[in-house]
């Protein structure tokens, strides 16, 4: 089993980054890995922003690859960011079921 | 902070992204749900149909729905008036006035505080409720409960219980 690297990008003004750390960490458990191995990073400034290239609040990346992927119309800075599932709805949490898929191809990998 | 429970709300004339201007006051309704929306925020997303079928469920019974946009649209350009009025065109008509607060005057005087917080006022036009729509923004079949269960009330001449919920959204872009 590979160990990929699982980055958590927030910002502390859009609430949704406690559940959605929460679900990370659950899915890293439930594949196997170490929760404690994500790295946590806060994004506090427009500056931070532009120099993440961060599309909103949460970001999980996996590998460098994003498992929810942005939306072309998705601008970036210091915003909760929007997901949408695949019926359309909105939602500020990334897709539980692409963040485990994507975690599970990333630890087989 | 908000404004107090049974205080009478602050009055407001705003232009509406459908064209024209809307007043809080001389309309003449049984109660009136005013609440803070906005474009780019995922969790007034997430609500937006259920507060749209609460109006259509409500607007019978003499309930008026009336949605505010107070972010700065200079920081927040998804939030200008022009983006406003492109997602009306683009969505079909809102069976309610989607307004605009561009100085963030009414925002201030109502102490709201998310995207989205609702307030629900009676005939008179005091504070019976604020708060979220209902507990959960990611299940849609909560159907905005609590706005609901406090219109309820209002209509029927009791105090909606609880008067207040915790709301929870993204802050409104100050300037």
């Amino acid at each position: 089993m590979s160990r990929p690297r699982v980055e958590f990008l927030w910002w502390e003004q859009c609430p949704s980054w406690e559940r959605a750390l929460e679900e990370l960490r659950a899915a890293m458990s439930d594949a196997g890995a170490d929760p404690g191995a994500i790295e946590l990073r806060r994004v506090g400034s427009e500056r931070d922003a532009e120099r993440e290239r961060f599309p909103g609040s949460p970001t999980i990346r996996i590998d460098g690859e994003d498992p929810d992927p942005p939306g072309a119309g998705q601008p970036t800075g210091l915003l909760c960011r929007v997901y949408r599932r695949d019926d359309g709805r909105a939602s500020p949490l990334p897709d539980p079921d692409k963040v485990r898929a994507a975690l599970g191809r990333a630890l087989v990998s | 902070m908000a404004i107090e429970i049974s205080e009478h709300a602050p009055g407001f004339e705003l232009p509406a992204a459908g064209g024209g201007r809307e007043a809080l006051e001389g309309a003449g309704a049984a109660a009136t749900v005013v609440y803070w929306t906005c474009n780019h925020c995922p969790y007034a997303l997430a609500w937006h149909e259920r507060m749209l079928d609460a109006d259509r469920d409500y607007a019978a019974r003499g309930v008026r729905f009336l949605a505010i946009n107070s972010n700065d649209g200079e920081r927040y350009p998804a939030d200008s008036f022009e983006a406003m009025v492109e997602r009306i065109e683009s969505e079909g008509e809102w069976p309610h006035p989607y307004l605009h607060d561009p100085d963030q005057a009414v925002a201030r005087a109502w102490g709201a505080e998310k995207t989205p917080h609702v307030f629900v006022l009676d005939s008179e036009l005091r504070l019976r409720y604020h708060g979220a729509p209902d507990a959960d923004h990611e299940d849609a079949s909560h159907a905005a409960a609590y706005l609901r269960e406090s219109l309820d009330a209002v209509l029927e001449g009791r105090e909606p219980e609880p008067a207040t919920t915790p709301a929870v959204g993204c802050g409104i872009k100050w300037r």
